[in-house]
């Protein structure tokens, strides 16, 4: 601080000019500021390096062909068809498992419950299934669908296995897309004498459908990548099924799927051309990326139809 | 027209009980799988385990003919050495990134940051075991002329990067919850950002950032896919970034095909899948208590 | 006015939230086809009784409530269906609130919750009520837009709209002009001069001077307890029964 015996003569302004101090405290932000962005780019810029080389050397084998056509060769050619086809029965039955329980759980949760000892136990029991590593989502399938309710290795017990696993998500986003309703519009409701229910129904779950779906839908991505609980619980090395046949998989019959086909010709096959994996991997990374993207995006669009 | 009243105030209590019924369904499946894992495994645990060979025996042989030992000593280590390097990286980067995303950044940027995190969180474990397994496994044996490149540092990175967006989400969730009036009272003392940070921010903040990191931990403990292919298939204590290690969860996968079902082999798998369910329920447990502490301030 | 029925009749009503008391032993009538005013500073227990009387006291956590409310003889604990009983109430609020569905949806909504589905009937009553609610010029051609697009005096009229829209037998109003510029104040009172012979008006208001434009008894509530209830010849005469009302009335205080 400059002393007011040292000030300038007849300039009040020079209050506001720098000090060294000022420049100090300035230098030092500027290194703080930049040292932030340094460590964030140096994050993002490896994982955009990565991407592209994966896209590049997985090129030679990117094509629609790819896609529908079965692995040949004992897997070290060919295409990726039946995992494609598995993963996509195993995301919608999980999710058609876990979504309605979900949005339900959420909806008591939100709704319903009160600030008691067994709401505190609920919402603890959502924090811990969400943080279930998911190699203990797989013993569980197997211990219950698998063995326990005599399912097999299927894809109903794979896809159970998965529902555990993605519902926690489901509701956490759904009790937050509900908890932005405001309670001015229940209480309306009510006092013309609508149920709890038919509020629910009619204005507070069409008003939270933009949070909701944006949790399914991420869910989706998530279940497409899993690959541990599938492992043990219905996914498996190879299976033949006739190329371009939608109902090829049965409920009780085990399937390939995409992640786990990654993990196989990458790790279980000797002499597997490269390409192939590569392939595999941004067929995956690519799905992912994709209905991602589209969540966020739905999410945008739908914020900007904003009702209120 | 009167059938569909009818019909609304029939249905209603049956919605209503199936709505209670679905908000119990967590309590049940964390139950439910902490019974039935624990149920595979039960006969080993109540008739032959050893709790203290179990614990501190580095000694894993389960497939010896001649002389099996159940020690899981060597795949804690492993666990632990892989989880500790990955959080050396990513607290610091994440922390970073959360504190830049939050405070320093224009409100354009910070979204299309955002957007970014959210799409790494998005990639599979799987792919980030291939990533691990080639682009990462050749640049370690290139750069450190290492005979394999399927080790620990292989493991860490690829952890770090996949533990980061939990750290980076949630740290800047904390941050922005303390609220605006600190940051306006502190900047008009004279306060510049960074100070504003470093002074006022971190320290009200600290709670919810120490649960973004134990999160991120609990994430790299129960991480599975991308260890079994990034760390190798040395079941040994490391003794360097550069061994190759099994975790806890790698060793369940690789294992679990070819183990008999029911065998004694297979009932210890599932018992480390009971130790692993506890470890990552009583960190995630504490994050909760943490965050839940801050909301009673 | 004594020779009319009684249509609500509370007796040693008594709430509390928590350690909290709101309301501390109240007992008053409200007559058929009477518009009654309740007027009292804030905190003195008014929306919380409206609360009591429709039962929506009851998704208030922690609120107790002892005591006897009857409404048409029946109470309200007893009723067989608690919808029911809201539906004979109409409820309006401070803040307006506009339901973020078409204006149309917005008076049908209640219609449609209790049953009626039919195209003609929903259109007969949509017109009704935001005609009833002063409402109708400014909207007709518009029904199908958005409830909660409308300015803050129109999404008053569209609650009163929607209050009306099934059938109320008794109309409460919580300081319904708070958020409401005069002009719409005024065209809701002349609403209100207009439904008092088909209904009973709660009127809770904190404008003294509208209690005693619109009101014929007027209620005068004070930290939860009533401190006298009579004619409007005596309650803004220049002694009423107690003191405390005349200082109210006055602006003393409050």
């Amino acid at each position: 601080m400059i002393s007011l015996s040292e000030r300038p003569a007849g300039a009040n302004s020079n209050l506001f000019l720098e000090t060294p101090f000022d420049r100090k405290k300035r230098r030092t932000q500027s290194v703080a500021k930049g040292l932030f962005l340094l460590m964030t780019l140096l994050m993002v810029i490896p994982l955009i390096l990565i991407i592209v080389y994966l896209f590049y050397k997985a090129f030679p084998v990117l094509s629609l062909d790819f896609l529908f056509t079965n692995p040949t060769n004992g897997m070290r050619a060919g295409g990726i068809w039946a995992a494609f086809l598995g993963t996509i029965y195993l995301v919608m039955i999980s999710l058609l498992v876990s979504a309605p329980i979900g949005v339900l759980a959420a909806v008591y949760l939100n709704e319903y419950a009160k600030e008691n000892w067994l709401t505190r136990i609920i919402n603890l029991a959502v924090v811990n299934l969400a943080g279930v590593p998911s190699i203990v989502h797989a013993l569980f399938g197997v211990g219950a669908f698998v063995l326990f309710a005599g399912m097999g290795r299927s894809i109903l017990a794979a896809s159970l296995t998965l529902a555990i696993m993605t519902l926690p998500v489901i509701i956490a986003a759904t009790k937050e897309a509900l908890g932005a309703v405001p309670m001015a519009f229940r209480e309306a409701c009510w006092n013309v004498g609508a149920t709890r229910w038919q509020t629910i129904r009619r204005i507070v779950l069409p008003n939270s459908i933009s949070g909701i779906l944006t949790g399914i839908i991420l869910q989706v991505s998530r279940a497409a990548g899993e690959t541990a609980p599938i492992m043990f619980t219905g996914a498996v090395f190879y299976k033949a099924i006739s190329e371009g046949d939608v109902f090829a998989y049965g409920l009780f019959d085990q399937c390939m799927a995409l992640s786990m086909h990654l993990f196989t010709i990458s790790t279980q096959v000797p002499g597997v051309p490269e390409a192939l994996p590569y392939g595999t991997a941004v067929v995956l990374l690519g799905t992912v990326l994709v209905v991602n993207t589209f969540s966020i995006v739905l999410r945008i669009y739908l914020r900007l139809r904003k009702k209120w | 027209m009167i059938n569909r009243q009818r019909l609304e105030t029939f249905a209603e209590p049956f919605i209503e009980w199936m709505i209670r019924l679905c908000g119990i369904s967590a309590i049940i499946f964390v139950f439910g799988i902490f019974f039935f894992v624990f149920r595979e495994g039960a006969d080993f645990f109540f008739h032959k385990l050893d709790l203290v060979e179990f614990f501190t025996s580095p000694e894993w042989y389960p497939t010896s003919v001649s002389h099996k030992r159940y020690g899981v000593l060597a795949l804690i280590a492993g666990t632990a050495s892989v989880t500790l390097l990955a959080m050396a990286i990513a607290v610091p980067f994440g922390l970073g990134a959360a504190i830049f995303v939050s405070e320093f950044c224009s409100p354009k940027l910070k979204e299309a940051f955002k957007i970014i995190i959210e799409l790494l969180a998005a990639i599979p474990s799987v792919v980030w075991g291939f990533i691990g397994l080639t682009i990462m496994n050749e640049l370690i044996i290139d750069l450190f002329k290492a005979p394999i490149g399927l080790t620990v540092l292989n493991g860490g990175i690829i952890l770090a990067l996949m533990s980061v967006p939990i750290i980076v989400s949630i740290g800047e969730d904390a941050l922005k919850a303390v609220p605006d009036s600190y940051r306006e009272a502190a900047e008009a003392l004279g306060a510049t950002r960074w100070q504003v940070v470093y002074r006022v921010l971190l320290p009200a903040a600290k709670n919810g950032l120490l649960a973004a990191v134990l999160l991120g931990v609990a994430r790299a403990i129960g991480e599975t896919m991308a260890v079994l292919m990034a760390t190798g298939h040395a079941v040994k204590i490391p003794h360097s970034l550069l061994d190759s290690v099994r975790t806890l969860t790698a060793t369940i996968a690789a294992e679990l095909g070819e183990a008999p079902v029911h065998s004694e082999h297979y009932q210890v798998l599932f018992l480390i899948g009971v130790l692993l369910f506890s470890i990552t329920f009583v960190v995630n447990l504490t994050a909760d208590l943490i965050v839940k502490g801050i909301r009673q301030e | 006015m004594a020779h009319l029925g009684k249509k609500i009749e509370i007796s040693n009503l008594k709430v509390t939230y928590g350690q909290k008391v709101a309301i501390n032993r109240i007992s008053l009538d409200v007559y058929e086809n009477e518009i009654l005013a309740i007027i009292g500073p804030a905190q003195s227990g008014k929306t919380t009784l409206l609360k009591v009387i429709n039962r929506t006291i009851e998704f208030t956590p922690g609120a107790k409530v002892e005591g006897k409310v009857k409404v048409d003889g029946e109470n309200v604990m007893d009723v067989k269906s608690v919808y029911q009983l809201r539906r004979k109430i109409g409820m309006v609020f401070p803040l307006p609130v506009g339901l973020p569905l078409s204006i149309y949806e917005n008076v049908a909504f209640a219609p449609r919750t209790a049953g009626v589905h039919q195209r003609d009937h929903l259109d007969e009553i949509v017109e009704r009520c935001l005609r009833q609610a002063a409402l109708w010029d400014e909207v007709k051609d518009r029904l199908d837009n958005l409830g909660t697009k409308l300015s803050g005096g129109q999404q008053q009229r569209l609650t009163i709209a929607r209050a009306l829209s099934h059938n109320p037998e008794i109309l409460c109003l919580d300081e319904f002009s708070i958020a409401v510029d005069p002009v719409t104040t005024m065209r809701i009172e002349d609403v209100l001069k207009d439904l008092r012979s088909d209904m009973t008006i709660i009127l809770v208001t904190n404008l003294v001077q509208q209690a005693r434009r619109l009101a014929d008894r007027t209620a005068f509530l004070l930290n939860g307890e009533l401190i006298e209830i009579d004619s409007n010849e005596v309650i803004f005469s220049r002694s009423p029964a107690n003191k405390m009302t005349y200082d109210y009335v006055m602006g003393n205080f409050g």
